[in-house]
Order: structure tokens, then sequence, then C-alpha cells
């Protein structure tokens, strides 16, 4: 009989964190790397990962940016944005599988597919923050990265119960374009809609903030929520509006991800939530073109690092860059550093 | 008219919450077979369960804030009453002290394992509230000094054959070590950011551990560690379980006993300030950063001493012990306790580690539990079950009102 | 009699803003000193610069607590070794631990005259039992003095108002300081509460041999207390001397009442 099963190693632990887990949370960039012996292997290696860095950046840049706009508008570290994502992705998945079953057109079931997985996830959005978040207003930070990490982990558990703990296989979605053929070898189609869906999105953002009512409404609310209120902007909407939109992006990263990967699971957006995490605060937090900008040099790094130098500790590499960054620049690229008020 | 209202809001709850869980409660497809499974039972239970849920949040809700009006509420509540009364407070010790002593003679070998799991958490409890509790620095990555204590008993003993006795402080030391490697770049950033931080050196130990094949043998861990010798004595099975229940019995005494003295000591009071006001503790005199360095030292030895003891205890460890979501149930038993507070860092351990044990059922639906508690904890009792109080002081000549 | 405080041609740039512009000011062992000036004219900003919460940009801060001539430059040092060179603070937004007793509050500040460390924390051997009653008991007996010893126990916030500034002088005594920087100590206080806060500083000085250098806007308490008055507007010294002199020194005047009065400038 053995007696040595206890909590700190029990089955429901080591199902996390197998190594077969390893390097599918997030992205698996296939090099195509070849007898790299000439002048033009290496640069067309070089160009792989320079655009698989661009990819993932991108990636990065849609879950960043949930982050910095919950911490530009109510400074607080959503811990359960990767979630978010996750649960974009899942809902992707079954809606496309039972239309799929339903025998609709491929077409349709990506374009219905897409659209439940924003509406989902920004439902899941608005509502965490109503029961995780909104009471909290007035209560310490600490108090809320707690209830975030608690949130966290409710709705990881919530999947896993309610779906299952294996990783789901993830209908391609994006086929490879004929005319792109020529490219490909460089960047593959799925990637070249990655980027060009980010950069739409972002474009899309940038317009929402700069000129729309709702965008000065939330840029007046991050300024000065007290101030802001005064004024008549309804702050709690707000806040709502920027879950609303954070998830929206997250979930689009989650499609477009899981469809590239090829497949999902409940602990996704976990890792996936802290390297956006990483970009968010290295471009500065608080600060979307920083964002992005920090999404596409962690992207670049990591890609390179792990082109270049080693696979097995890009995660390590990954956060520490952030203690780095932390350490050195906690402002970010872009952040403007605020000094206390005393 | 307000039945009527809060039925409605229910109601509208309750559709809402239907609508949410939809895709994830209630289809589930199989991709193998290509076949979906419509569970249509889950979108009842969450129907009425969110129903009659929401019609509880909103009166918890409302009573907290009707709380939060009253100028000065009673803060003492009847646990910490019965705490400070010395006519309860005794004999429960003396009553809790002998149950503790027989209990590995009462109960079975895998009872008391169990129970030696849980103490070991407790420890790490109260490690980890030194911390958070009393200096306020949120320490994710708790459970990286845990994997410092493991395996340096485990490498120690593999390589120039360390035994426990020896391993334990100085497990211990190791850990407080990089407690200090840690905290010094930290000690500038803010709350969150401190957070985070520390949820990646937890993350960057444990890569490195299984990474670093040549010096931790990766994934497949370390098996055979010796279990905690007796004089030289070869014990049987159950003779050292048994004494290793003494042991970490003793830590735990040990520990209760370091944080009561240290909490209403100098260095208590300014990790305290430090906690409520940065500046102001500066402006105090008090030395910011070997405060905070103090705090992690500590909290890192407890956690190394403990890994040490887990690792005698489980004789085999590996990177998948040492997890971020080791150190968020250990924060979670913080939390429930109530920060800051001795009694309830016990008791929130001892419930969070003992109750999943024992309700068997309950077992997968563990970390969801957790996640649970994190929140509503933080939404309506962010003190705990047992609230920390502050010491007070009597002076003869007091002119008290 | 050597000044005991000099600040020599402090400059403080906030970015491309000057907070402070080329400030000079000394204090005398035993003085009350006011430094009054519009909102946001860098008062509070010269207090953080000489407590070393912000580096100045540029020139001295020196203290010489026994007066005999032997200056020590204070600049660079951090905060917290400021205060344990005797320079204590009130801050303006009252920043007391609000999760601690009033007692307590007071015990913190004992803590820059108190040495026990870790070890004697845990095994509180006789010196360290000594020193902790000595803490409790000089905790105490400011708090008598402040007036404040019927709160002992209450926790800091649920004080009223004017006895939560008093709590910030209590504190700031308790690290036995050669002077003593008070940031608007009256503000938010009812006539009755100034008039008592005018009588505890005016105590302080002559019982305890503790200079007193205040930023404060009530003018009624300015003139009644302090020896001399700086003047500063827009971080520079526009005026300096004692109540009657800045009574009737017509750039102070137009700094506080405008224009109008430009003709007679």
């Amino acid at each position: 009989m053995d007696f040595h099963i206890t909590y700190m190693a029990d089955d429901s632990h080591n199902r996390r964190d197998e190594s077969r887990f390893k390097n599918i949370y997030l992205l698996r960039l296939s090099y195509k790397t070849g007898s790299r012996t000439g002048l033009n292997m290496d640069l067309e290696y070089f160009s792989q990962l320079f655009f698989g860095g661009l990819t993932r950046g991108s990636i990065y840049a849609l879950i960043a940016l949930g982050y910095t706009m919950v911490y530009g508008i109510i400074e607080l570290i959503n811990f359960a944005h990767g979630e978010i994502y996750m649960i974009g992705a899942f809902t992707a998945l079954i809606v496309s599988s039972v239309l799929t079953l339903f025998g609709m057109p491929v077409l349709a079931v990506v374009v219905l597919a897409g659209m439940a997985a924003v509406v989902y996830s920004c439902s899941y959005g608005y509502t965490m923050e109503k029961i995780a978040y909104k009471p909290l207003r007035n209560a310490p930070r600490l108090s809320a990265l707690i209830s975030a990490i608690g949130m966290s982990l409710f709705l990881q558990n919530y999947v896993l119960l309610a779906q299952t703990s294996d990783f789901l296989p993830f209908p391609s979605l994006i086929p490879d374009f004929e005319f792109w053929e020529p490219y490909a070898h460089i960047l593959t189609s799925p990637e070249l809609v990655i980027l060009i869906t980010t950069v739409v999105v972002m474009i899309l953002l940038t317009f929402l903030i700069k000129f729309t009512k709702i965008g000065k409404a939330m840029r007046a609310t991050s300024q000065d929520k007290m101030m802001a209120s005064l004024l008549g902007i309804n702050v709690d909407r707000v806040i709502s509006v920027t879950f609303v939109v954070g998830s929206a992006t997250a979930a689009i990263g989650g499609i477009l991800i899981a469809s590239h990967i090829g497949q999902i699971n409940f602990y996704m957006g976990f890792i996936a939530g802290i390297k956006a995490f990483v970009a968010a605060v290295l471009g500065g937090i608080g600060s979307i073109p920083g964002a992005v900008l920090g999404s596409l040099v962690l992207g670049w790094t990591e890609s390179f690092f792990t082109g270049y130098i080693s696979s097995d500790y890009e995660d390590v590499f990954a956060f520490l860059f952030l203690v780095l960054i932390l350490i050195f620049r906690p402002s970010g690229i872009l952040g403007r550093s605020q000094a206390q008020k005393v | 008219m307000t039945v009527k209202n809060e039925l409605i809001k229910s109601i509208l709850a309750s559709i809402w919450f239907m609508f949410l869980t939809f895709p994830i409660m209630v289809i589930k497809v199989n991709t193998v077979t290509d076949t979906v499974e419509w569970r249509w039972y889950n979108m009842a239970v969450v129907g009425i369960g969110s129903f009659f849920i929401s019609m509880l949040w909103r009166y918890l809700i409302r009573k907290k804030e009707e709380g939060s009006k009253k100028e000065k509420k009673d803060t003492v509540g009847p646990v910490q009453r019965i705490l400070q009364d010395k006519k309860y407070f005794l004999p429960g010790i003396g009553a809790a002290l002998l149950f503790t002593i027989f209990f590995p003679h009462i109960f079975s070998m895998y009872q008391t394992n169990i129970m030696i799991s849980a103490l070991i958490y407790v420890m790490l409890g109260l490690g980890l509230n030194i911390v958070i509790g009393l200096a306020g620095l949120l320490d994710l990555g708790y459970v990286a000094f845990f994997a410092v204590g493991a395996y340096s008993y485990a490498l120690l003993n593999l390589h120039y054959g360390v035994t426990f006795w020896i391993a334990l402080p100085l497990g211990g030391l190791i850990a407080a070590f990089f407690g200090i490697i840690l905290g010094y770049p930290v000690l500038r950033l803010r709350g969150d950011y401190l957070a985070i931080v520390t949820l990646g050196f937890g993350e960057i130990i444990r890569l490195v551990l299984e990474n670093w094949n040549e010096f931790s043998f990766g994934p497949s861990g370390i098996a055979n560690i010796p279990k905690p010798g007796f004089f030289g004595f070869e014990l049987s099975l159950q003779a050292t379980t048994t004494f290793t229940f003494y042991i970490i019995v003793l830590l735990v005494l040990f520990t209760i006993f370091v944080i009561n003295r240290l909490q209403n000591s100098r260095i208590g009071r300014a990790w305290s300030a430090l906690k409520d006001d940065e500046v102001a503790c500066q402006a105090m005199g008090i030395d910011k950063a070997k405060t905070k360095l103090r705090a992690f030292a500590l909290g890192a030895t407890w956690a190394g001493m403990g890994g040490v003891v887990f690792a005698a205890k489980t004789t085999f460890i590996n990177p998948a012990s040492f997890t971020i979501w080791e150190s968020v149930i250990i924060l979670c038993t913080v939390v429930l306790g109530g920060m800051g507070s001795i009694a309830g860092v016990m008791c929130g351990a001892l419930l969070l580690i003992l109750l999943p044990e024992y309700l068997r059922d309950f077992g997968e639906f563990r970390m969801i539990t957790f996640g649970t508690v994190l929140v509503l904890m933080m939404v309506f009792r962010p003190g705990g079950i047992i609230e920390n109080v502050r010491n007070t002081y009597k002076f003869e000549k007091s002119s008290q009102s | 009699m050597k000044p005991i405080l000099e600040v020599k041609n402090m400059t403080m740039d906030f970015g491309g803003l000057r907070a402070i512009d080329n400030l000079d000011l000394f204090i005398d062992k035993g003085e009350i000193v006011a430094l009054i000036g519009p909102n946001g004219a860098g008062k509070t900003t010269f207090f953080n610069c000489i407590t070393g919460i912000y580096t100045p940009t540029s020139g001295d801060v020196f203290i010489d607590p026994d007066g005999d001539g032997k200056k020590e430059r204070i600049n660079n040092l951090k905060p917290n070794l400021v205060t344990r060179r005797g320079l204590a603070r009130t801050f303006q937004n009252i920043r007391l631990f609000s999760s601690m007793t009033v007692l307590e509050n007071v015990m913190i500040g004992c803590h820059a005259v108190t040495k026990a460390g870790i070890l004697g924390a845990i095994f509180r051997g006789p010196s360290t039992k000594a020193e902790e009653n000595l803490i409790v008991e000089k905790s105490y007996n400011i708090l008598e003095k402040i007036g404040l010893a019927k709160y002992v126990n209450e926790l800091a916030v649920n004080l009223p108002y004017g006895a939560q500034r008093r709590l910030e002088i209590a504190r700031a005594m308790a690290t036995e300081p050669f002077l003593l920087l008070l940031d608007e100590p009256a503000a938010g206080m009812n006539p009755q509460e100034t008039l008592e806060l005018d009588a505890l500083i005016m105590k302080l000085r002559d019982n305890e041999g503790i200079s007193i250098l205040l930023i404060e806007h009530d003018m009624k308490l300015v003139m009644s207390l302090s020896e001399r008055i700086y003047v500063v507007d827009y971080g520079k010294k526009i005026g300096e001397g004692t109540p009657e002199d800045i009574r009737s020194n017509p750039v102070v005047i137009k700094a506080y009442l405008g224009e109008e009065i430009e003709e007679d400038a």
C-alpha cells in the first residue's frame, strides 16, 4: 500500500503540469529549418523568426489591450483576463462544432462561431466585473487583486468541470490562400490573417477611444474618476464598457490563436494572460500604443530567443524579462511615471 | 412592491446566467464520435440556483452597505471574545494539545499522513502570513521558497548525505537567502506589481527545476529521500509517520510562538505601519527596504523549513508539486482565515485542506471552491473568519472614557 | 549661535516646472518660523525636499542640531535617515497608520530611537523587554502631553479630525526631533481647536525646546505663533521677516490679494 499520496502531489495538480503541456500553452511555431547552410537559408530562417515573432506579438497585443484598458481605468490587474480569452476560444469551438454537425456551410460557421465567441466573452467580462470587482471599488487594491485571482481560478475550473481537462482539437478556421502560396514559406496564411485582423482591431479601437463619446468618457474616467462622475459621466457604465471592449479583443485573439495552434484547453488562458500582461507592462501599463509596442517587442524577443538560443527556457525568459522591466523601468516604454502625491 | 422588484431582479439574473452558461454548461461536443450531448439538466440547475443566489447576494450586499454606514461597529466578534477570555482559552488550548498528542494513536496512519499535510499547510500559511498579513506584501510566488527548501534537502542528501535534522535549518536559511535575493530588487515596486513579479519569480524557479535536468533531474524529480531519522534508530513506517507528525506539530508550535512574538514587537509594528502607509512609515524613521527584506526573508524561512518536512514526508519530489496554484492555495488559507491573525490562518489552513480530504466527492470541486472563496471573502468579509485585533494596553492612570 | 537648519539656493524642478526657485532659509534654535504663501507656491514641496522624500535638483540643506557649527549636509539622505537625525514632520493630508491604535501610532514614532531586532523580538530578553516597556511608557506620556490620552486604544481612523492632526504631532514627537516640520496643522480645525493647537505648539517649544517650522494658511495662528515668517510664491522667496514686517510688505500683499494694488508696489 502506498501512503504517500498527499495533497501536494495529487493528480489534480499533475494534470496541469505534465511536460506534455509544455509549449502548447500558447504558440507552437513550426520552423521549417531545413539545412541551414547558405546565407539565403539564414536570411530565410531570420525572416521566419521575424514574422513568427510578429504574429506572436499581435496575439499578445489583442490580449494585452484588455489588461491595459482595465488598468488604465480602475488600476486593477485583471488577473482573470486570460480566462476570458480561454472562454472565447471554447465558445467558438463549441458553437462551430454544433453548427458543423447541423451541416452549415463553412463560411457561415466561421462567422457565427466568431460572433458567438465575442458576444459570450463580452458577457463574461461584464458579469465578472459586476460580481468580483464592482463591490470592491473602494476597497484596498490588494482585495481587488485577490478577488481577481479567485475569479481566474473559478473560471478555469468551471470550464474544466463543465467541459474537459483534455486538449480539444480546434478546427483550422483559416484556409491556406492560393494567392499567398509564394510567400507561405515565410509567413503562412493564418499568420497573415492574424496580422491583418490585429491591425484592423487596433484601428477600430483607436477610433473608438479617440473619436467617440464613450471613448472620451473613458479617457476622462481614467484621468480622474471623481471628476468624471461630477461632470455627469456614468463611471460604472464606462467601466463596464471597458471590460466589454477588452473582452471582445481577447476573444478575437482567442479564436485566432486556437485555430492557428489547432488545440485548446482550460489552462490556455493563464500563460497567455501572464505573457500579455508582461507585454502591457513592458509597453507601459495604461497606454494603448504601449500595449501594442510591448507585445511586439516581447513577441520578437521570444521568437529570436527560442529560434537562436533555446526553446526550453522560453517561459523563463518571458518572466525574467518581466522582472527586469519592472525593476529597471516600472513605467514601461511609453508609460508615464507617476510621482506619489505627498 | 419591493418583493415584486426583488423577484423580477432575481428572474432576470436567472435568465442572464442561463444564457451565460449555455454553451459551456449545456453543450458538450464529443469530437471522436461527432455527437452533441445536450445537458439541459445543467441549465435548470443554473437557472434555479442563480435565482436564489442572486437574492442572497443582493441581501448580503445591502447588509454590508448598512454595516459600513454605522460609525463605530463592534469589531470584536464572538470568536475573538472566546480567544481573549482566559476562562475558555486555556482549557481550549489544553484540549487541543491533548488531542494533537494522541492523534496518531487514535487515528490510522492514513489519517495521520493527511494531518501532516494539513499541518505543513498551516506552517506555510503562517509563514505567508508574515509577508501578506503582517507586512502587507502580496507574494504570489511563495511556493518557490517551499520548493527551494524541498530541493535543498533532496539534493544535499543525494550528493552529500545531509540528514533531515541538518537540512531543516539549512533549508530555512537557503530559502531565506532566496527571499532576500528576490526581495532586494522588488523593494521599490507597488503592491500589484510586486504580486506579478513574485509570481514570475515562482514560475522561474519551477521552470528551471523542470528544465535543468543535470541539476534537478527535471520533471521526473528526485525519489528515495530519507524520512526524518530518530537518533540513528531504524523506525517502522508507522513509527516514522508518528514521529514526522510530532515534528511538524512542534514546528507549528514554534512558528506560532515566533509570529506571536514578532507581531507585538518593534519589527511587527514597523510591518504594520508599512502596510498602512509607506511614506509616513519612512517619515517615522523606519527603513523601508530593511523592513520589507526582513518580512521576505522570515516568510521564506518558514516555507523552506516546510519544504524540507514535505520532502522528508513524501520521500519524492518533482516540480509538479510547486506550481503557482500551490501559492494560490496558501494565499487562500491566509485570506479565508483572516490576514494577520494566527488563529485565523490556522483555521483557514485546516478547513481548506481537511474539508476536501474528508468530503471525497468534493475533491474535484476543490479548486473551483477555492476560487469562489477568494472572491466571496474579499467581497463580504475581507477580514477573514477570525479578524485580527490590535493589541491593547492598560494604564493605571488612564482616563478612559 | 549658528542656525540649526540652513537651506541654501535650493531649487527643485519637476520636468520643465520649477517648483522651488533658489530658496534660502534658516532656523535658529528655539525659533518658531512660519512658511506661508498662496496655494501651489511650493511649500509642501519644500518640506518634501528637506525631509528626503524628494531630492532637490540643486542647493544644499544643512543641519546642526547643537548649534555648535558642526554642519551636516542632508540632501541625499533617505527620509528615514533624515528623521533619525532629528527632523520630524507631519503631513498636510493626514497620513496616520489607520489600522493601528492611537498608542501604536505613537509607538511607531519611537522606532527611530530604539533598536530591538528580529532575534530580540523572538527571544524577548531583558533588554528587549525593558525597551518595549520604555516605548509604551514614553508613548503614553506623549499622548498625555498632547491631550490624547483618553483615546489610547482607539483605532486612529476613528478619531475626530482635530485629534487626528494632533496625533500626527504626537507621532512626530516620539521620534525625538530637534526640529518639527508641521504641514498645515490647523487645516480643517474649528476656532476652538485652533486655539488649543496654538497653545500646544507654544508648549512644545517652551517645555521641550523643540524648534518649529510650520506651513499654515490660518493667518491669525501664524501671526500669533511665529517669530519669523518666510513668504514664497511660485517657488521664490518674496518676503521674510517678523510678522509686523510681513503684514506691511507690499510684495506679499500683492501676492496674496492680487493685482489691484500694483501701483502701490
